[in-house]
């Protein structure tokens, strides 16, 4: 590739006469940007767990294939996000680098480029894979956009809440498109997601609450205090340790899943108890809210990895 | 604009056209695959 490769972040916005810029040739590392790659990841894993643990054996092409429509519609929904929430980023140190505030892409682009990935990622997997994953699929789309996005985000501090059961989608389609049908298992790993989403969402808001202040997100640190907060994130964890512990309790995986699912519940619950004590408002003191975010997506990742392997295993 | 400014245009539209080309051969590729898979299945 000629030349030195430019970053989202670092890319310029190139200046022409009388300071305009020329955003509609952004560079394509902007559109990647748009996708939210970080985020596409942890969809991508939760999607694969839900395919490897449902109890049907689905041809590599054909499984690769729902994944990628999975992974596309992530970056979809992340892109009308971006989209919709550029006056919010450009107000938030954290997302003031993305292409839409900075300048690099034009909202028109963003949202042309946010389309062709939906239309493409759902009709792909209704022709390729079955009518019930391509309807999740455009239900978590539209769901994560209207729903989280458009509705709930500026409203309501319990916008996470509900908006994690965007989230929650991916191991639900996973396991429909294997299947072609959502029964317990899935549904389960739907609440698992949706109950991790709190504590999660909420430890991090915890120590960038200036950000989410100056940006006008009613945010439950903003508009309910710090306190509360830790509260809420604690009472949100017995709720998913129990839900972690669901599928082994109701025989649908076995020891192997039930004794992972203890040991990382419990890592959880001492975090979560740590954040809940922790009486300090600087965000720079506060380590247990760091700890407790960093620990949850290491808690995500393992808790569905094991599962899969469990159901794999045992078969 | 500027010359340094239309190099930039040439750079960035370059490797905009290289990538979509990457996707639309993967493209290829996978469709070709799923119809194989179909006919089997």
């Amino acid at each position: 590739m000629a030349g030195a490769p430019i970053s989202p972040a670092a890319a310029p916005a190139l200046p022409l006469g009388g300071g305009a810029v020329l955003p509609e040739y952004g560079d394509w590392r902007d559109y990647l940007a748009l996708t939210k790659p970080r985020v596409m990841l942890l969809v991508v894993y939760t999607a694969l767990c839900g395919l490897i643990a449902a109890p049907v054996t689905v041809h590599p092409i054909i499984g690769f294939t729902a994944i990628l429509c999975i992974a596309v519609a992530g970056g979809a929904a992340g892109a009308f996000n971006q989209w919709y929430e550029a006056d919010v980023d450009a107000r938030m140190k954290r997302t003031a680098t993305r292409p839409l505030p900075s300048g690099t892409l034009t909202k028109q682009s963003a949202f042309g480029f946010a389309m062709v990935l939906a239309v493409s990622s759902v009709s792909l997997m209704a022709l390729v894979v079955n009518i019930v994953a391509a309807a999740i699929l455009l239900a978590s789309i539209l769901f994560y956009v209207l729903i989280y996005t458009v509705w709930l985000k500026r409203r309501t501090p319990q916008n996470i809440v509900i908006g994690g059961a965007a989230g929650a989608f991916p191991p639900m389609i996973g396991w429909a498109a294997a299947t072609g049908d959502v029964t317990i298992m899935p549904l389960l790993m739907f609440g698992i997601i949706f109950l991790w989403t709190p504590p999660h969402f909420w430890a991090l808001a915890l120590f960038i609450e200036s950000d989410y202040e100056k940006a006008g997100v009613p945010m439950l640190p903003v508009t309910h205090g710090l306190r509360e907060t830790r509260k809420q994130q604690f009472i949100y964890t017995p709720l998913l340790v129990a839900a972690s512990l669901a599928p082994w309790a109701l025989g649908l995986a076995d020891v192997l899943y039930g004794v992972a699912a203890a040991a990382l519940g419990l890592i959880f619950a001492i975090l979560s108890l740590q954040v809940y004590l922790n009486r300090t408002e600087e965000p720079t003191e506060m380590k247990p809210e760091k700890r407790l975010f960093a620990f949850s997506i290491v808690y995500l990742f393992a808790l569905f990895g094991v599962l899969a392997a469990d159901r794999v295993i045992f078969a | 604009m500027t010359p340094e400014e239309e190099a930039e245009l040439a750079r960035r539209r370059k490797q905009r056209n290289y990538v979509l080309g990457g996707i639309l051969i993967a493209l290829a590729v996978l469709f070709y695959a799923i119809t194989i898979v179909r006919m089997k299945i």
